[in-house]
């Protein structure tokens, strides 16, 4: 078909962009934010709750690790300093890193597939506006009778049952963060499959766009199953059901079989959109072609799949057969294959490239790098066997913190910095940029590397107070943690200067090695953009074949 | 033809998300069929250590001459102030051969209490083979302040069970039966 002619159409065919003809932006700060349907206000809005949830998170993890500071209780009860874990997880997984995702996918997805917005505008507002209320809910039962919740956020019972009536407002916030991301999740798939522009096939989209089509599909199979999980606690907690009660007939054992269908998937949604993000980057600083993109849509693809098969290695200590155990046991190794192929491919685009190391490919290699740490312990926790006293240990912690921290959180800053220009129109600062990465790469290994050696030593996660023999792991890692947790200030006060104080406009094109749609758009982009569908060709698309 | 290019777009919106929608709910559905799921599951395959059978009458049984040892087992929760034990902590028996064990409860609170008892048979394996003919664990126990009673158990065991099977533990444990609970102690003090 005749790319040129679907390429010219007229604006008003397009009910889904509102306001086509104007470009001019809602006056008033309420109509503008609080009632907006274009998809970069909801991905600033997105981010900046994201940002904020970070900071709470993180002001929860800076009790954590005073607390362990030294062996003994000093600061904190030790049923506060269960709800700060507890909520620290939810926080951070629900509030900071799974928004964060949402709004890069508002921000970026109809820009690199040349869509005027996304496929859904008005539910897009109401989704991100649940937000606020849920977190505000959930964190409100920090300050009621019962506190908060206090049984580790994977909520097993009967420990999760016995907190007392702030439970529900934790089972409504969890229901209503549900609520938000399957919403987000629909949105995103209609935009992906629906509106791309003309010649964008899906072999050709940017791999951001994929490992988010993906993670979208994720997030529709599996938080309905969290949201049912979690109405099982409500009502065999307030109405006398027994789903999870042993007395009544019913199995906890059960409880962690259903959440873990959910948790797993979950960790492959926060990491996913962070392997898009870090493919479209390095062979932007590498200045070549990504690397076999076709088996980096394979890989995720494979990885999304083996995630619903292999949820009983978080469960190897509850009493499997043998036979469980093992099939378990080889699924989760399984994964380690497609991982490596991403991890080999991002190394083969660098070989041999022409690289700069500008603040987003610092990020980007250091997510590399590091999240590659974080999967090898993964492997040794899946050995059944060595599990058994691995479990429940710091080594554990370390290991998930390892892909979540360095893993999907760096890949979240190396993505701001790559996108910061272009949603702004200014520079940020790169030498702060740098400074920020360096101060928060060499800290995140104080902080989390010591925890493997706790773990193996056989420290207990989730206590409050730990064995004069683990005492100087702990001090590394939590004095770790504080220098962690500043250097996040110079992350703020980046995006601050940039957005407000900084001088230097940015290009369209910020990087000189940026493919893709999004940088053929000014910077920063006008408020409604590619009302006209963009015409594809080799030169605009993300990831065009290598010259052999 | 841009027309039809639009015109082709917009409805499938509605029915795009309309199967994601389902898909939604239809997920929501699944984490609750999880429940008869795993429960039909475990009672298949012994998993989980609860294939136990139940028969009314065992009828005539054939006794093989290979023995096995059974061990027993008593937990009590927290929540519910009884004394529950095994009056032996494990006994031989022939396959095949009809058994009785006896565990023994008391209630040490001053009022009466209701408990319902739970079981498990390891190595899980080892609960398809494991046969009841009447358990106190069938029904909800009631007992007065300070009464103790024995419970028996008949069992036996079927003589098809894998060789690689050497010993089999009977585990049970009590827990407090809110609901009835207040009800007997409703009705106590009304006495």
């Amino acid at each position: 078909m005749s790319i040129e002619s679907t390429h010219s159409h007229d604006n008003d065919a397009h009910p889904a962009a509102p306001g086509d003809h104007h470009d001019h932006k809602p006056t008033g700060f309420f109509n503008r934010w609080l009632f907006t349907t274009n998809h970069k206000d909801i991905g600033t809005l997105y981010l900046v709750f994201a940002l904020i949830m970070f900071f709470i998170g993180g002001g929860m993890a800076m009790v954590i690790r005073a607390e362990l500071f030294m062996p003994g209780l000093q600061l904190v009860e030790p049923d506060f300093f269960n709800q700060m874990t507890t909520m620290h997880a939810l926080v951070m997984v629900f509030g900071a890193v799974m928004p964060a995702w949402v709004g890069f996918a508002n921000w970026m997805i109809p820009l690199m597939i040349g869509a005027p917005d996304m496929a859904l505008p008005r539910m897009n507002n109401w989704s991100f506006w649940i937000l606020p209320f849920a977190f505000t809910m959930l964190l409100s039962t920090l300050f009621m009778d019962s506190g908060g919740p206090a049984a580790g956020w994977t909520l097993y019972p009967p420990l999760s049952l016995q907190g007392g009536q702030s439970f529900a407002f934790v089972v409504f916030a969890i229901h209503m963060m549900g609520i938000s991301s399957i919403m987000g999740s629909i949105n995103v798939i209609a935009t992906i499959l629906n509106m791309r522009a003309p010649g964008m096939t899906l072999l050709r989209m940017p791999l951001f766009v994929w490992t988010w089509l993906i993670t979208a599909y994720l997030l529709i199979a599996v938080m309905p199953v969290l949201a049912g999980a979690v109405t099982m606690l409500l009502t065999d907690h307030f109405f006398g059901t027994s789903f999870f009660n042993a007395a009544g007939g019913g199995d906890p054992v059960m409880f962690q079989h259903i959440f873990w269908f959910f948790g797993h998937p979950e960790v492959y949604i926060m990491i996913l959109p962070a392997f898009g993000v870090v493919s479209e980057i390095i062979p932007t600083f590498a200045r070549k072609p990504l690397f076999g993109y076709a088996a980096m849509v394979f890989a995720t693809a494979s990885i999304a799949f083996l995630s619903f098969i292999v949820w009983a290695h978080h469960m190897f200590t509850v009493g499997m057969p043998l036979m469980g155990e093992l099939f378990f046991m080889y699924a989760t190794m399984l994964i380690a294959v497609p991982t490596g192929v991403k991890v080999f491919n991002w190394v083969s685009t660098m070989w041999k490239g022409s690289m700069t190391f500008e603040t987003p490919m610092l990020f980007a290699i250091g997510f590399v790098v590091l999240f590659t740490i974080g999967g090898l312990s993964g492997l040794m926790l899946a050995i059944a066997s060595v599990d058994l006293q691995y479990h429940d240990t710091y080594f554990v912690v370390a290991h998930f913190h390892y892909v979540l921290v360095p893993g999907a959180v760096f890949a979240l800053m190396a993505g701001t910095y790559y996108w910061l220009p272009k949603w702004t129109g200014h520079m940020y600062s790169e030498t702060w940029g740098k400074i920020h990465f360096w101060v928060s790469t060499i800290s995140v290994n104080i902080l989390f590397f010591p925890q493997h050696y706790l773990g193996l030593a056989g420290m207990p996660r989730r206590i409050p107070d730990y064995s004069t023999q683990f005492a100087d792991f702990n001090m590394i890692s939590s004095i770790g943690g504080f220098i962690f947790g500043a250097s996040q200030l110079i992350f703020v006060g980046v995006i601050v200067h940039c957005v407000y104080k900084s001088r230097k406009a940015a290009q369209g094109l910020v990087w000189e090695g940026g493919k893709g749609l999004e940088w053929t758009l000014s910077s920063p982009p006008p408020y409604h953009s590619f009302n006209t569908p963009p015409l594809i060709d080799p030169t605009t698309i993300s990831h065009p074949e290598e010259a052999h | 033809m841009v027309r039809t290019d639009q015109a082709e777009r917009q409805p499938s919106h509605t029915k795009l998300v309309r199967r994601l929608v389902l898909i939604a709910i239809g997920m929501f559905g699944f984490g609750f069929a999880m429940w008869p799921l795993y429960n039909v599951f475990c009672d298949l395959t012994g998993l989980g250590g609860r294939g136990v059978k139940v028969v009314e009458n065992a009828g005539e049984l054939e006794v093989s001459d290979r023995q096995i040892k059974i061990r027993f087992d008593a937990t009590v929760n927290s929540a519910l102030p009884w004394v529950f034990q095994p009056k032996e902590k494990a006994m031989v028996v022939s396959l095949g051969e009809m058994s009785e064990a006896l565990y023994l409860a008391m209630n040490v609170a001053d009022e009466p209490l209701t408990g319902r008892a739970t079981y498990n048979v390891t190595p899980p394996e080892a609960s398809l083979y494991f046969v009841k003919t009447e358990c106190f664990c069938f029904t909800e126990q009631v007992l007065l302040a300070n009464e103790s009673r024995e419970m028996p158990v008949y069992y036996f065991i079927q003589p098809d069970l894998p060789e690689h099977i050497k010993e089999i533990t009977l585990s049970y444990t009590f827990y407090l039966d809110d609901n009835t609970s207040s009800v007997a102690q409703a009705s106590s003090s009304d006495q």
